[in-house]
């Protein structure tokens, strides 16, 4: 691949393809982590690091894995790494280990990795597809970031509080919202998840308006699943 | 009376899609309308029963042997597995029920409610019977909420002026938020 489409296949998914606002996978994590730029930080770079190693590993493995058996196979190569992330954080940073709670095990059910590793990795070369790996999980931290600071900055008034992996201890944040008006904790909570994320995807349907099409369904290119389906026998369809 | 507590709370207080943030994809991407979300639903609560009951004697076995940290690489190959086998059993011995249900049973393996509720009952120490029945409540909280959300969903789609950049999966979230919101008065029911 030349010089220009590595650049291109790197910041696809951090806008043009981006898995959770245009993509709309991965969805679970998103709305449960973002409740604070913290967690979802943590969750985005913890996600990335899984993305990015399962599809070197794909990708370099999947002249050897046969056909049928691939879903098993890129899910336990998922769930080796997402095993490996999970002891690292329970023992480097306990904290985030504890925030992210069951949501980390669950990092090997999120459709962004194991769909990149059966629409891209599967197909693509080890540098394209840790370039890949590297664009969508950036992508994911983006949004995760972009969702955290508008539910924590309105769920609590504050910004970017937390331990941030034992670097700034009790850091409780940069008060922006905290002096003027008491937070609106709903943010913080499920329906603000819901409306965040709606909010957030409608401004960006609004602003790509014209350059990408707007995606009014869910489809194949996103769907872990889209092998398995016999003809057209999608049940999101 | 522990069973009907756990039921409850499963179905209404602490539902999976609109309380905690699993199965977030079927339940936005199956409700279209209400044939598919009802089979969606029940074909999650039989897998999430049958998970539970293969997962948590294996934990067990798992935890005898001192290697509970390959909790994740092993249930999700183990429901992998049982989604594979209980759709080739369905194929073969059942055609009728595959065709309703059969189309959703690939979806399954990567709904993270099933792997989720797995690992709850692991974590909150149930014993194999209450995990049964949390895991039975936990399908059930899951169907109630497709059904609901497609029967809003139906109205949707050509009663009403959708904004232009609303249209398609943002005003489903905003849809969601507002069941959720609903959702939240039985917060406190069991405190």
């Amino acid at each position: 691949m030349e010089e220009r489409k590595r650049i291109d296949v790197l910041l696809n998914g951090l806008i043009k393809e981006n898995p959770v606002l245009v993509l709309v996978i991965g969805t679970c994590p998103t709305l449960a982590t973002s409740t604070s730029v913290e967690t979802g930080f943590g969750m985005g770079l913890a996600a990335t690091a899984v993305l990015v190693c399962s599809n070197i590993v794909i990708s370099a493995l999947h002249n050897i894995i046969p056909d049928k058996v691939r879903i098993p196979c890129f899910i336990t190569v998922i769930a080796g790494f997402v095993t490996i992330v999970q002891m690292l954080l329970q023992a480097f940073v306990p904290s985030l280990y504890s925030a992210l709670g069951l949501y980390l095990p669950l990092i090997v059910v999120n459709c962004i990795i194991l769909g990149r590793a059966e629409m891209f990795a599967s197909k693509n070369g080890v540098l394209d597809s840790a370039l890949d790996g590297i664009g969508m999980g950036l992508g994911f931290t983006l949004t995760l970031v972009i969702m955290g600071t508008i539910r924590e900055v309105l769920g609590s008034g504050t910004w970017l509080a937390g331990d941030w992996f034992g670097l700034a201890k009790g850091f409780k944040g940069i008060p922006l919202l905290s002096n003027f008006i008491p937070g609106m904790s709903i943010m913080t909570m499920v329906p603000g998840g819901f409306f965040v994320y709606a909010i957030v995807m409608a401004a960006v349907h609004y602003f790509t308006k014209d350059k990408s099409k707007i995606r009014n369904e869910f489809g194949c290119d996103g769907c872990a699943n889209a092998g398995n389906c016999a003809d057209g026998e999608c049940a999101q369809k | 009376m522990k069973f009907v507590i756990i039921i409850i709370s499963m179905v209404l207080v602490n539902n999976y899609p609109l309380a905690q943030f699993l199965g977030i994809c079927p339940f936005l991407g199956v409700s279209k309308d209400l044939d598919s979300s009802t089979g969606m639903g029940i074909a999650v609560t039989f897998v999430m029963v049958l998970a539970t009951a293969v997962t948590w004697p294996i934990q067990q076995l798992l935890n005898k042997f001192g290697i509970g940290y390959l909790q994740t690489v092993v249930f999700i190959l183990v429901i992998a597995a049982l989604v594979q086998l209980v759709e080739m059993f369905m194929k073969k011995s059942m055609p009728a029920l595959y065709k309703s249900l059969g189309i959703f049973l690939p979806l399954i393996t990567t709904n993270c409610a099933v792997l989720g509720v797995c690992i709850t009952n692991i974590d909150s120490s149930y014993n194999y019977l209450e995990s049964l029945v949390n895991a039975f409540g936990a399908g059930i909280g899951f169907l109630f909420a497709m059904v609901v959300m497609a029967g809003v969903r139906t109205k949707l789609v050509d009663q009403s002026r959708i904004p232009e950049s609303f249209r398609g999966v943002p005003i489903v979230l905003i849809t969601a938020a507002i069941l959720s919101l609903s959702f939240m008065g039985f917060n406190g029911m069991f405190s």
